[in-house]
């Protein structure tokens, strides 16, 4: 028995290879992936480009000016001169935000009135918007809080006379909040996934197409054994790519690997047994390699949105929240970040592990039954 | 060119399609559940953050304190907890995200006018949600400080106003809602999709089967096979742009501000590169596997990725910037939101329609001129 799978193993190996494009596919492909999220995925809203259309100019707004300039957050790339520029530069989306004042707004603020400036926003990317929003506000509630300050130092002329609440902010996990420590083991998750479904149901749906399956058939090769000759060979190519992902992530990008390998290969090994299951499973409703791939996509895309890899799942309504308790890769997402990030082991982890072993057994044999019916 | 014998092959490829119906029902849904997911599930949007508070103080003034972050809709106090390993737990399983302890004596340093600590723990590991929660606890404790700035001044009858009065607007998408974001750039996407899983394995399979050599030696020429083959999938991914757009319209209430006809222009050459680039793809593959690695390698990822779609481009790094030039999708995301939310036209969009011809019209050349070496 081990022969004849040792026999076919060797057989899927040297048909993926014969191409010699291929190797450089499989092994750079999950590379540039990676290096596209670490560099590229990065929710971390910086450098905004931004206008700036001052009417008063002086010294005051200047000042203000100057202190959104100074954030990291905000690219100040052009002055505007005329009302019209504003609608001119949003239009063509080079410019994100522009800060506006209006006469007068000096003599208001010296004054001790509220002076009125204005920020407009392209809101197109609502999620960016709100960023800006946000981080718009802190730079004048700063601004403001000096101000205040002064004005109560100048007339009341006695310092903190009034109490503060003073934060102390700490993050667990991912200490300077960086977004690649968030994507990268993800990257790590869809790429297993997706390899693992391609390969293994396009290689058998490629012998059904060409005819060589009816050839396998009638070879003494029994069905059980054609199986694990078709998933281990590929399985072999996930964990490989796995192990590839991961080393330029702790090591190229200094993802944190805080966790234990061995539980990191377990789990993938545990969750390959559901990923090859489905590809498996694909295998047996596709009779042409394009149903095969577009199968495949049917399941990577909802598998991949709704795991939490971009998306939180947190913000999902209450009915695809349930949707995502059988999606096998929502626990491996959990599983690989949290061995990466937060270090923690088999005893906060064993209930994603359970529910992934229980789903990866039940596929492999639902799948693998349709399989021998297939072949019958 | 022969226009008898390009319908020939249109005819033959679109027989061949038609005899998949499953292939060609995926072609359709798989847009659909984009959409619907994109539309119904998925938002970046940030509410009800889960908090878990420590009150060591117990006080009065600590509770109105909290009653701040109670009112706020970005917080969910999930619970009261008097121990550290307990809401460590809870962080860990990801059930609360911020951890906030309010100190002894948090009451007696504010009634004396002192600095009261407050300490908060945030999961960093979402960065972007630990941002933009760190974000909305800064401007809770900030305005409960300038309430006693701001009291110390009424007291002394001294003007209080804010000094300056942040007053935001926000262009093009209002209310900030994230489906007016995604659903035109996710237009791009489902084009790319749809064009990469349908034409990549297209010629590749012909290969494969060894139809090509009969093909090869019929009159047909290779300008006429290419066009035959590109036309049946071109109504295809036009049928999905449709569908798109009027599901954005209707069920998702998506604004179309500017031209549908500029819309449909636009898309057309789009969706002419993209299928042509398939097509180059699927001759230089030869087998499908291969094709199908190199339509992901090269046109899902980088749409995806470096198209704006999700991911800022003014975000990343200068040389990725560099890189996005060449991602045909980042013009058309930018036409596509321009033409939905800002309901502008050529006057504005013209340097992009241009890049978008550019890119078609090496698409074409190249697989013609790649399949005409094959052949040869």
């Amino acid at each position: 028995m081990f022969t004849r799978i040792a026999a076919l193993i060797v057989k899927e190996f040297l048909q993926v290879f014969r191409d010699p494009r291929m190797k450089f596919v499989m092994f750079v492909s999950p590379i540039v992936q990676i290096m596209i999220f670490g560099y590229a995925a990065t929710m971390d809203i910086t450098n905004i480009p931004t206008a700036v259309y001052d009417m008063d100019n002086t010294k005051e707004s200047r000042d203000i000016i100057r202190d959104f300039s100074y954030s990291k957050y905000f690219d100040i790339q052009n002055y505007l001169q005329k009302e019209e520029d504003i609608k001119y530069v949003m239009d063509r989306a080079r410019i994100k935000a522009v800060i506006k004042f209006n006469h007068g707004f000096a003599q208001a603020l010296t004054g001790n009135d509220s002076a009125p400036m204005q920020i407009i926003v392209d809101g197109t990317d609502s999620n960016a918007a709100q960023i800006i929003l946000s981080y718009s506000g802190t730079i004048v509630n700063n601004y403001n809080a000096r101000a205040l300050q002064d004005r109560a130092n100048i007339f009341i002329k006695r310092k903190n006379i009034y109490p503060s609440v003073e934060l102390k902010d700490r993050q667990w996990f991912n200490v300077n909040l960086y977004s690649k420590n968030f994507y990268l083991p993800g990257v790590v998750a869809m790429i297993v996934t997706l390899m693992s479904l391609i390969l293994t149901s396009m290689a058998i749906v490629r012998e059904k197409e060409i005819g060589t399956m009816e050839q396998l058939i009638v070879s003494p090769i029994r069905s059980i054994e054609l199986i694990l000759g078709k998933i281990i060979p590929f399985g072999i190519i996930a964990i490989v790519q796995m192990v590839m992902v991961a080393t330029v992530g702790v090591l190229w990008f200094n993802i944190p690997c805080i966790g234990s390998i061995p539980l990191l290969f377990g789990a993938t090994l545990i969750y390959l047994l559901t990923s090859l299951g489905i590809g498996l499973f694909i295998s047996t409703i596709s009779s042409t390699q394009q149903e095969a791939m577009m199968a495949v996509f049917l399941f990577y895309f909802p598998a991949i949105l709704l795991s939490g890899f971009a998306y939180p799942v947190a913000n999902m309504p209450q009915w695809v929240q349930v949707i995502t308790t059988v999606n096998p890769l929502k626990y491996y997402l959990v599983i690989l970040r949290s061995i990466f990030l937060k270090g923690v082991g088999i005893n906060v982890l064993w209930d994603e592990m359970l529910i992934l072993l229980v789903m990866g057994v039940a596929v492999i044999t639902l799948s693998s039954s349709r399989f021998q019916k297939n072949l019958g | 060119m022969n226009l008898r014998r390009t319908r020939a092959i249109f005819n033959k490829e679109f027989i061949q399609i038609w005899r998949d119906p499953r292939s060609l029902a995926m072609a359709f849904f798989i847009p659909m559940l984009l959409l619907v997911l994109f539309g119904y599930a998925l938002s970046l949007d940030i509410d009800n953050i889960p908090m878990a508070v420590w009150n060591q103080d117990g006080s009065q003034t600590s509770m109105r304190f909290l009653d701040n972050f109670k009112l706020s809709k970005y917080f969910n106090i999930m619970g009261y907890y008097d121990n550290y390993p307990v809401m460590e737990h809870l962080v860990d399983k990801g059930k609360a995200m911020i951890i906030m302890v309010i100190p002894k004596h948090f009451s007696k340093q504010i009634q004396s006018n002192g600095i009261a600590p407050l300490q908060v723990i945030i999961d960093g590991s979402d960065s972007n949600t630990a941002q933009i929660a760190l974000g909305y606890v800064n401007s809770v404790v900030y305005s409960y400080n300038q309430k006693f700035v701001k009291d110390a001044l009424a007291v002394n009858s001294i003007a209080n106003a804010t000094p300056v009065d942040l007053r935001s607007r926000i262009w093009f998408n209002q209310d900030l809602d994230s489906k007016l974001f995604i659903v035109p750039g996710l237009i791009a996407i489902i084009m790319m999709i749809i064009a990469a899983l349908l034409t990549s394995l297209t010629i590749a399979r012909e290969w494969e089967r060894g139809t090509m050599e009969q093909l090869i030696s019929t009159p047909v020429r290779s300008i006429e096979l290419i066009i035959g083959k590109f036309a049946p999938y071109f109504v295809i991914g036009f049928i999905d742009l449709v569908i798109s757009v009027v599901v954005g319209i209707m069920l998702f209430g998506v604004p179309l501000r500017g031209s549908t006809v500029l819309l449909f222009v636009t898309s057309g050459i789009f969706l002419t590169g993209a299928l042509m680039l398939g097509i180059y793809i699927s001759v230089a593959a030869k087998s499908q596997l291969m094709a199908s690695q190199m339509a992901i390698l090269t046109s899902f990822l980088p749409t995806f990725m470096l198209s704006g779609f999700t991911y800022e481009i003014f975000n990343m790094p200068q040389w990725v910037q560099y890189i996005t030039y060449l991602v045909p999708a980042r013009y058309f995301i930018v036409i596509l939101r321009g033409i939905y939310l800002k309901g502008v036209g050529i006057e504005a969009l013209w340097p992009n329609i241009i890049a978008l011809f550019i890119f078609s019209f090496i698409a074409v050349r190249l697989a013609i001129v790649k399949f005409k070496k094959k052949v040869a």
